[in-house]
């Protein structure tokens, strides 16, 4: 209880070192979701609208990785970033920018499978139109992605929440660093194992509101696609 | 809204057309000749062939055999044709934005789009609704908006897959009274029914269709008066052509 009034105090009072990891946890979440979005949504699209060979083994390995799990991705980006890795000369292991790229490898493929199958669902819906009214390519995948946007935020919001919440693949990386490469979720794990209850519950406090609020915006997105779009 | 002068895009000339589909016939030697002038209307059973030759003559289907003219040439875009669906799918914007879509796509110039918009919506009686989300009509209301998005494409031929299928009386009213308004303007109208009491208050021509084949066609007031196959004859009694 004693840690609990601690912990609510921490966040309430505003205190520099929990707000300094909040910070570094959403500027490295935030990061990783907008490039996993530059490419997840183009890579979904196009394979929701192109028939090769091989496509649906890919379907099921990426939509496979959806579930991929975070020390496995943690593991693959340190070997790649390690000093004797193919990377490692660019010296990125233990940096925020190697906890970006291990989360940018965990959401891509949460982005893409969902853009593919939301950006299928509505070509199979609207192909007779678009190909009755002439539409060429480009503008189909425009119209498609604007008119899935709402569907689409919610992929987005489902690779954040995925990115904020793990804790596998950015320790490995980062390294949990003090005052570096410390995020909510790896100084959970280390203050809990410290006995310092009070800084982790705050942080905890802080990471789940945080899932509360990406669920309320997800939920909003949907209101909204039914209001204004149908 | 313009005009367009029929004689450069028809007759529309359907010359032994086959079409398969996973391996099954569904059109089957068709030979057909659509002219200008009062709207043409296929009948027949489900599965008879409708929307497939509907949708041949849209480009939107390849041909197993045969070749489908225009004005005696062979075109691949659907370029000054345009069609309805049977289920016709509303794009997640306004009714309004749906229609401006289809105009943007039609090459309609930006200064021309608010007008137009507010011109077909005005046309299909949808001038109160053009703000509400598409998605949100009525299915009559749906298709009205679907027909007003076909009318963007300033077509010349207008193709309607069972427009009032499934539909109230009024809501099928609604729709018949815009395909004369159409039909006034010298748009040819070739429309798919299985409603024959559609076919006689709107058709000039009958198609009538079985098996993926013309089992007969001609103008309408002969055709209701005096049928001229034993199938025919036995459509318009209301027995099941199987």
């Amino acid at each position: 209880m004693q840690e609990n009034v601690s912990a609510l105090q921490l966040v309430l009072t505003g205190d520099p070192a929990l707000f300094a990891i909040v910070r570094l946890s959403l500027t490295v979440s935030l990061s990783a979701t907008f490039i996993a979005a530059l490419i997840g949504v183009p890579l979904g699209s196009l394979i929701a609208l192109t028939r090769f060979r091989g496509r649906e083994p890919v379907i099921v390995v990426l939509n496979a990785l959806m579930g991929l799990p975070p020390v496995v991705a943690g593991l693959a980006v340190y070997l790649m970033l390690s000093r004797s890795g193919p990377l490692g000369r660019w010296g990125l292991l233990f940096t925020p920018l190697a906890m970006v790229v291990a989360q940018t490898v965990l959401v891509t493929p949460i982005i893409a499978a969902l853009t593919r199958q939301t950006i299928e669902d509505l070509w199979l819906e609207y192909r007779d139109e678009l190909a009755a009214m002439n539409v060429g390519p480009l503008r189909r995948v425009r119209t498609l992605i604007w008119d899935a946007r709402f569907s689409l935020l919610t992929a987005l919001l489902a690779g954040f929440g995925r990115a904020a919440a793990e804790v596998g693949a950015i320790i490995i990386v980062g390294g949990n660093i003090q005052g570096f490469t410390r995020t909510m979720t790896t100084s959970i794990a280390l203050e809990t194992s410290k006995g310092n209850l009070p800084l982790a519950i705050g942080l905890g406090i802080v990471l789940v509101s945080i899932v509360i609020l990406v669920s309320a915006l997800a939920w909003g997105a949907r209101r909204a696609a039914e209001r204004f779009a149908g | 809204m313009s005009v367009r002068m029929l004689e450069s895009d028809l007759p529309i000339c359907f010359s032994q057309v086959g079409i398969v589909s996973g391996g099954v016939t569904i059109l089957n030697d068709v030979s057909l000749t659509f002219l200008g002038g009062a709207p043409t209307v296929l009948i027949g059973p489900n599965g008879s062939g409708k929307t497939t030759l509907l949708k041949a003559a849209m480009g939107l289907l390849p041909l197993a055999r045969g070749r489908i003219t225009w004005a005696g040439q062979e075109v691949s875009a659907p370029a000054r044709r345009a069609i309805m669906f049977q289920h016709p799918a509303m794009l997640r914007r306004s009714a309004a934005g749906n229609i401006r879509y289809a105009l943007s796509a039609a090459g309609a110039v930006r200064a021309e789009l608010e007008r137009r918009t507010d011109e077909l919506l005005t046309l299909v009686g949808l001038e109160s609704l053009g703000a509400r989300p598409a998605r949100r009509l009525s299915g009559g209301e749906q298709q009205r908006l679907s027909l007003a998005r076909a009318l963007a494409r300033d077509p010349a031929v207008l193709f309607l897959d069972e427009p009032t299928a499934s539909l109230d009386p009024a809501a099928t009213k609604a729709i018949e009274d815009v395909v004369r308004s159409i039909s006034a303007r010298s748009i040819k109208v070739i429309m798919a029914t299985h409603d024959l009491g559609e076919a006689r208050r709107l058709a000039g021509e009958v198609v009538l269709l079985h098996r993926g084949a013309v089992i007969e066609s001609g103008s309408a007031e002969r055709f209701f008066a005096a049928p001229a196959t034993e199938e025919a004859k036995r459509f318009l009694a209301g027995e099941l052509l199987i």
